[in-house]
């Protein structure tokens, strides 16, 4: 009976927030939404894009942008007090198919701060503060059959990083940067995606339990070209990542998925951010998400804007949070804003639902065990997302690491 | 030969105003082989009776005991009451997003028998014993519950039945909800099962309708939170002339 009495009670699943801006629960079609929005959208943020973190006074956690951070929690990644201390090391190791490089560069590189603007002064700071930066380059009209893989592992300490992942026009490359270890790494990865590229941008966060990482990730996407990042959250004491897309030209395609599992105590933040200023530019967001345990806490926030000029949008931004006990707390904001109704179709979704306690009866009523039925249910939620990857070889492998995560953490 | 014995069973729900005893009392004994008709008006506890020999965590049993085969049925958790052969097939089985039926099965069948079936024979099982319930093969990739109709969560519930082959099956109103036509494909499935002799059936039911289908060896009474009257089946032919206001309006409404 224990294992069923656990789990029995408040049938609250923790704070849950949806928040709109300007626009209903569900826009769709040409000439719904005319929403007249005055500010841009990185409005709602004080301070002007930069690449310098001086710009940024240190936040204080009553901003709208840091407002869900335990700021304590950062390791001094946003008050100069990490950047002012010794670094730390990475082991990092590649898997390059023929014909892609990886090259170390120089803070001058021409190739750097191409793709995006440090939003807030954790990215500023990873700019203003790295020493060397990653180019990895997958040359024009190269269709890659085997993905390009970063294994970073981070040995403790503080580093700042900058990538650059390069695709040229008309290739086609499946890209994933996977972490882990231990350390406080702030970083800034540029995805620039070529006219008619497709690149599939994978990034894992495995880190050990205690590891602070927060990264800004801005892609740009060219035209007739199509963008798809895949982000999974596991690991770390707070995981705070910024997946931003902007568009180089039209016809423009971005797919955003993400998971992400917080366990008892830990952070995990995801900021999304597309600026839909070109027409005839589509975005797919997914992000699910799963919390257990004491102070769980996921934030996600979905900023779409839609500019005057962006005619023929259609974007579409969906999470879900599943919460598998009392004690974890849930914040999905998902805002939608719109400058033209002269688009195809524009619409959000956020949803937290609990594993409730009937789900738990039923399962345990055939045999399966509280733990294994836990198991079965996130899987299944996770598996509904992979499925939507389409890159075979990227679900299997991530499926491997999500039963790895459940078998640990469930 | 496997044996359910439940003696003087008290349970009680939490209410608004404290706990509330639904169960009054409760004495019965099923045997392996043999299939018990639960007959009662509605309130009267009789589903009451169903969720809590599975162990459901609403329901606090403050006295009395079940025993399997000499087993203290009370202290066991949910699934080792499934794993020791009790199955519960309900009412309103729920939905669970993202499982498919096919993996659900083979979960619960891996832990219902101690050790995963061999998969080529698995697959022939659970494909014979879905065309015996005239289920397309289709639904085994759906996910468990979601989107079923009435009819399809009773099939899903019998094909468990068949597939888990329990001790006890207590089927709870299995036959709600049902057209004539499912109701007797779902019967057939019972049936099948029964035939066995190797489970004894708890059947909890308002209507006599399913006891067209299924001949059971003892009627029981339910009202007021137990057993009032026992019988043959003979009793069920009475309480469709009569119906059970002699129940409600006598003992029962204390």
């Amino acid at each position: 009976m224990a294992d069923v009495q656990n789990t029995s009670g408040s049938t609250t699943a923790g704070s849950i927030e949806v928040g709109t801006a300007g626009a209903g629960a569900q826009l769709a079609g040409p000439g719904t939404g005319r929403t007249t929005v005055k500010q841009p959208i990185d409005a709602r943020v004080a301070v002007k894009p930069s690449f310098d973190v001086n710009d940024f006074p240190v936040p204080t956690g009553r901003e709208e942008d840091w407002r869900f951070t335990p700021l304590h929690r950062l390791g001094g990644l946003h008050d100069g007090t990490a950047a002012a201390g010794p670094r730390g090391e990475d082991k990092v190791e590649f898997t390059l198919p023929d014909g892609v490089t990886a090259e170390t560069v120089g803070r001058d590189d021409a190739r750097l701060g191409k793709a995006g603007t440090p939003v807030d002064r954790v990215a500023a700071q990873a700019f203003s503060a790295f020493d060397q930066a990653l180019v990895v380059t997958v040359p024009k009209d190269a269709v890659l059959t085997e993905p390009v893989k970063i294994d970073v592992r981070g040995e403790g300490g503080v580093r700042f990083a900058h990538v650059v992942i390069d695709v040229k026009p008309f290739a086609e490359a499946v890209v994933v940067l996977n972490h882990e270890g231990a350390g406080t790494r702030a970083a800034n990865v540029e995805l620039l995606v070529g006219d008619g590229a497709k690149l599939t941008f994978v990034s894992v966060q495995d880190w050990d339990r205690d590891a602070v990482h927060v990264a800004q990730h801005n892609a740009l996407v060219g035209r007739d070209a199509s963008y798809k990042s895949v982000v999974v959250t596991f690991g770390g004491d707070l995981v705070r990542l910024h997946p931003r897309v902007n568009y180089a030209g039209p016809g423009g395609e971005a797919e955003l998925f993400g998971l992400y599992f917080a366990d008892a105590g830990q952070h995990l933040e995801h900021r999304l951010v597309i600026d839909h200023d070109t027409p005839h530019c589509r975005s797919n967001v997914a992000y699910k998400g799963a919390l257990q345990g004491q102070d769980a806490h996921a934030v996600w926030v979905g900023d779409v804007l839609i500019r005057a000029a962006a005619l023929g949008t259609d974007t579409y931004e969906l999470n879900r949070n599943l919460v598998l006990t009392d004690g974890a707390r849930v914040d999905s904001i998902p805002n939608l804003e719109i400058e033209t109704g002269e688009i195809v179709g524009a619409g959000h979704a956020s949803a937290t639902g609990r594993f409730d306690d009937e789900q738990l009866f039923y399962l345990m009523a055939r045999g399966i065990p509280a733990d294994e039925a836990r198991r079965l249910v996130v899987r299944g939620f996770f598996a509904e997302l992979l499925q939507q990857i389409g890159v075979a070889e990227v679900q299997e492998q991530l499926m491997v690491k999500i039963d790895a995560e459940l078998e640990a953490a469930v | 030969m496997a044996t359910l014995e439940i003696r003087d069973l008290h349970v009680s729900v939490e209410a608004e105003n404290g706990p509330r005893e639904i169960l009054k009392g409760v004495d019965l004994t099923v045997k392996q082989g043999e299939t018990h008709a639960i007959m009662g008006p509605n309130g009267s506890g009789k589903s009451t009776l169903a969720y809590s020999l599975a162990g459901h965590p609403k329901y606090t049993v403050t006295g009395g005991t079940v025993l399997l085969d000499g087993e203290d049925v009370l202290e066991m958790s949910v699934d080792e009451r499934a794993k020791a052969g009790v199955f519960l097939a309900m009412q309103y089985p729920v939905e669970v997003p993202g499982v498919s039926v096919s993996n659900f099965l083979r979960t619960a069948a891996t832990a219902v028998r101690g050790e995963a079936p061999k998969l080529r024979l698995w697959v022939k099982e659970v494909k014979e014993a879905m065309a015996a319930l005239q289920m397309d093969p289709a639904f085994a990739e759906r996910n468990v519950n979601e989107g079923f109709s009435g009819g399809e969560k009773k099939r899903h519930e019998i094909l468990q039945l068949e597939l888990l082959k329990p001790k006890i099956a207590i089927l709870d109103e299995t036959d709600s909800g049902l057209d004539v036509d499912a109701l007797r494909i779902v019967s057939e499935g019972i049936n099948r099962v029964r035939s066995t002799g190797e489970v004894g059936t708890l059947l909890v039911t308002h209507y006599t309708r399913i006891l067209r289908y299924i001949k059971p060896d003892h009627v029981h009474v339910f009202a007021g939170g137990r057993i009032v009257e026992s019988g043959g089946a003979e009793l069920a032919d009475k309480l469709e002339e009569e119906g059970y206001e002699s129940y409600v309006k006598g003992g029962a409404s204390e």
